[in-house]
């Protein structure tokens, strides 16, 4: 008896049993369902939502293998055992096996952790609520270890993803239904919850807290630190780091935010699938540039001197914020989540176009935290469904005038 | 206004087992089944018993909402057995067909000289109203309203669909009498629509307006015209029949003969020789799904209708009353393994995540009934707008029948749509969700509560 016919034996035994969703679940990742169509239409496209969901996973894993690389790269630079890339992409200071085996034994502990305390209460929800696992985690999941610092304690990491899926997601009914971004709602609870391990210029480097904590306990070391692009300029400091660095992603930051390459590839590629929409990731841009061109409209005039300590943000060359911090990261893997975005196609212009205007306001006007993205893309998510609102009411408002103008 | 209609929105899905153009006259059915369900909305009352001896055209039954709404037998014969279900609901009504048809004469009828009124009478007691649908509902037309408009679509866009340029070959005279006896129940034009360059016979029609349609399916369907043409405003109706029922209409014009004599398509991967054959409404299919077609203990999927819309019917079931096609195509009922994140060369996809029918637009499949994945929520976004070429919002107007909000749905325009527009974004949809029902549903709902 092969596999297949002996899974398909226990899912009968398991049907209608309280473990049946779990077991569907199981089964359902190894096997397309036998499920044949009803009433409606006898055939049906080959795309589901793990499809979906799974095209969503593959553009992320360069990021999540570069982030890998940097975490390793980062460390040993701060500890002053290799030098600073020298020669682009594929210089050979970067792609080293001694990086990657730092990154790799930190960041797979993380993603084990995001996806075994996401799936599991997912699991749990479906056996109370009797309905089937949903694929909605499949991506929240690999989002998630992407956009935490590198030296995370795993257990903060599992309270933020149970507080997530419970109240970013399973209270609203599910995936589908919810109202924000589950991923953002996560990493927004780290961000409130604990302040102190979310910025800084000691938790982007592997090691660097931990370095710390010797250091105080009396062990001859010498501190290291790593400071983010915005950290340097939300302090007025000078930014070590070159254009070609911010944008290959050899800079410190979240583990997979950094490589503004590889995620215009992703982006690239969710928007061949036709999975990410393009409208969104375009307006976002836009939208930052906007904003971008206008602080360095108000840094050029003057308005604002030299000394404030907003000026050398606001003077940060509009096209340079798109390839800092985490706004490329958020735009094409956060802000097209097509459930908490808007759900018309020309409300998405205005909802992409507002997520990148808003977010470098906050970057360039929130004091403690140089990061706008996350918190722009929630406030949208929260706007969205009005966005919707308005764009269908012109669709309403041309029927009813249609009407007027039979009857008149 | 330029009367040719070009959609960009839709999708063509190319089948195998398209059917041949050669008729051949089907083996006669001994049985016919007239099934109340294949008219929505209607809650038949009997006139006839079982026993009665019927002629071909009698009313065997009307609707309970209407009594001058009347329907009546495919065939003369006896009626044999009348199939009650829950709440002593009919089911079916099975007719024995005599070997010599005799026919109830209702008389050859005047229609240059006819009254609308006269029209209307007629067609109601010769059993011809039930062609007649309406929108909004899409329903069986209400007799006492007047309908804006009448429309008719002469393009079979749907996928392995009867060649209506084909079937009508030679009706010209039935069509001409349908046509301008339609044209004195309403104010309005009689819309009929083409595909562009077909020489159909319903191109050669005096009294109506010819459209000209042409991109991808739903172009054919008879919503996709009304919406282009003069859509449903709230408070007005519009009429619609099938190109293939006005011969049917117009040969009892004619003739004063219920003749349901229909050309049929047998299309479909399963079927050995797809081709077309002349038979009745409610015949047997088991007449004509043997012969060529599919083996006795074949596991397939017979349906009466088209792939998109047509209902599930058994081997020894029957022609079901409005449907011009039968399709068959393999049942799909078996595990894939690493089905969701393996390249797929052989089913039809709308995005290009790892799918590849977007490499080949004119490639024709043999797509099974597994439904690809199972049922979620509402996710995806975008996608049903690309097949949906109707200036209204798909997704919204489908949440809002799901939880039943009457205002919405009517300002999202609901009096415009049928389930059979949301066939594609049905076919196309990620979770899996069942767009016709919901909209029949959601139809229903305000049929009831609006009226």
């Amino acid at each position: 008896m092969n596999l297949k016919t002996r899974l398909h034996i226990l899912k009968r035994k398991y049907r209608g049993s309280k473990f049946a969703p779990a077991f569907n679940a199981l089964h359902t990742f190894l096997y397309l369902p036998n499920e044949t169509t009803h009433n409606g239409t006898h055939i049906k496209a080959a795309d589901d939502l793990k499809r979906t969901m799974n095209t969503v996973i593959m553009a992320m894993v360069p990021c999540l293998i570069f982030g890998m690389f940097n975490a390793g790269y980062q460390h040993n630079l701060a500890v002053g055992d290799i030098q600073a890339v020298t020669s682009g992409f594929f210089s050979s200071e970067f792609w080293t096996l001694a990086n990657f085996m730092i990154g790799f034994w930190k960041i797979i502990p993380l993603v084990i952790v995001s996806y075994g305390v996401g799936l599991g209460i997912e699991f749990l929800f479906a056996i109370i609520k009797k309905h089937e696992v949903e694929e909605g985690y499949l991506v929240t999941g690999m989002l998630v270890p992407l956009i935490v610092p590198i030296d995370i304690p795993l257990w903060m990491l599992a309270v933020a993803v149970i507080f997530g899926v419970v109240i970013g997601k399973e209270v609203f009914g599910g995936t589908g239904m919810n109202i924000l971004n589950p991923a953002l709602t996560i990493r927004a609870f780290l961000f409130f919850a604990y302040p102190t391990w979310m910025s800084g210029d000691k938790v982007w480097v592997e090691g660097a807290v931990a370095r710390d904590n010797a250091i105080a306990a009396g062990q001859n070391l010498d501190a290291i630190s790593g400071e983010t692009v915005l950290g340097a300029l939300a302090q007025g400091k000078e930014v070590v780091y070159s254009t070609w660095d911010m944008f290959y992603g050899f800079i410190p930051g979240s583990v997979g935010e950094t490589s503004t390459i590889l995620i215009l590839l992703g982006g690239l590629f969710l928007i061949f699938s036709k999975i990410g929409s393009w409208r969104i990731m375009l307006s976002s841009a836009l939208g930052a540039i906007a904003m971008g061109l206008i602080f360095n409209q108000i840094a050029e005039a003057g308005i604002i001197s030299e000394g404030s300590k907003f000026f050398a943000l606001m003077n940060t060359p509009f096209w340079e914020h798109l390839i800092i911090g985490g706004f490329a990261f958020g735009t094409v893997f956060m802000a097209t989540d097509p459930v908490t975005a808007s759900q018309t196609n020309k409300g998405k212009w205005y909802y992409g176009f507002l997520i990148g205007f808003i977010s470098i306001l906050i970057r360039v006007f929130n004091p403690a935290y140089p990061e706008g993205v996350m918190l722009a893309i929630l406030l949208m998510n929260v706007f969205a469904p009005t966005i919707d609102h308005y764009v269908i009411q012109g669709n309403v408002k041309q029927r009813m005038k249609r009407l007027k103008a039979k009857t008149a | 206004m330029s009367n040719d209609i070009r959609i960009k929105k839709g999708l063509d899905i190319k089948l195998k087992g398209e059917a041949e153009k050669t008729i051949e006259t089907a083996i006669l059915s001994n049985f016919y089944t007239l099934r109340p369900d294949d008219f929505h909305g209607v809650t038949p009352k009997l006139i006839s018993k079982v026993g009665a001896k019927v002629k071909a055209g009698q009313p065997v039954f009307f609707d309970k909402s209407n009594e001058n709404v009347k329907f009546v037998s495919p065939v003369s014969g006896e009626i044999i057995e009348i199939a009650r279900g829950e709440k002593r609901k009919i089911l079916s009504i099975k007719l024995q067909a005599d070997k010599e048809q005799t026919y109830q004469d209702y008389g050859k009828f005047n229609l240059d000289a006819a009254k609308p009124n006269e029209v209307k009478a007629h067609l109601l007691a010769s059993g011809c109203w039930p062609f007649v649908k309406q929108r909004p509902y899409d329903v069986i037309a209400n007799p006492d309203k007047s309908p804006k408009a009448i429309f008719i679509s002469g393009y079979a866009s749907a996928p392995l669909a009867a060649d209506l340029d084909f079937t009508l070959i030679g009706k010209e005279a039935e069509l001409q009498a349908a046509v301008t006896a339609l044209g004195k129940l309403t104010q309005g034009k009689v819309h009929v629509s083409v595909g562009a360059s077909s020489n159909s016979p319903l191109v050669g029609l005096s009294g109506i307006t010819l459209h000209n349609v042409s991109g991808p399916h739903p172009s054919g369907n008879v919503g996709t015209l009304i919406n282009k043409v003069d859509p449903v405003n709230k408070g007005e109706v519009v009429w619609t029949v099938a190109a293939q029922d006005l011969v049917i209409i117009g040969e009892l014009l004619l003739t004063g003969k219920f003749n349901s004599e229909r050309i049929v398509a047998l299309a479909g991967s399963s079927v050995e020789k797809p081709r077309y054959f002349v038979t009745k409404i409610g015949a047997e299919i088991a007449t004509m799904i043997y012969d060529k077609g599919i083996s006795k203990n074949a596991h397939d999927r017979i349906i009466s209708g088209n792939v998109l819309s047509g209902k599930q019917i058994k081997p020894n079931g029957n022609l079901g009353y409005y449907n011009n096609v039968i399709t068959i195509i393999p049942e799909g009922d078996d595990y894939e393994l690493f089905g969701w994140n393996k390249p797929v060369f052989n089913k039809v996809s709308t995005s290009r995540a790892l799918t590849f029918s977007w490499l080949n637009p004119n490639k024709k499949y043999d797509l099974n009934t597994n439904t690809n994945g199972e049922h979620r929520a509402f996710v995806v976004t975008g996608g049903y707008e690309e097949v949906f070429p109707l200036d209204i919002y798909p997704l919204q107007i489908l949440k809002a029948c799901m939880y039943q909000d009457l205002d919405e749905m009517e300002s999202l325009g609901m009096y415009e749509v049928a389930p059979e527009d949301f066939a594609l974004t049905e076919f196309v949809c990620v979770s899996k969700q069942p767009h016709q029902d919901i909209i029949r549903k959601g139809l229903d709902v305000m049929l009831k509560e609006i009226g």
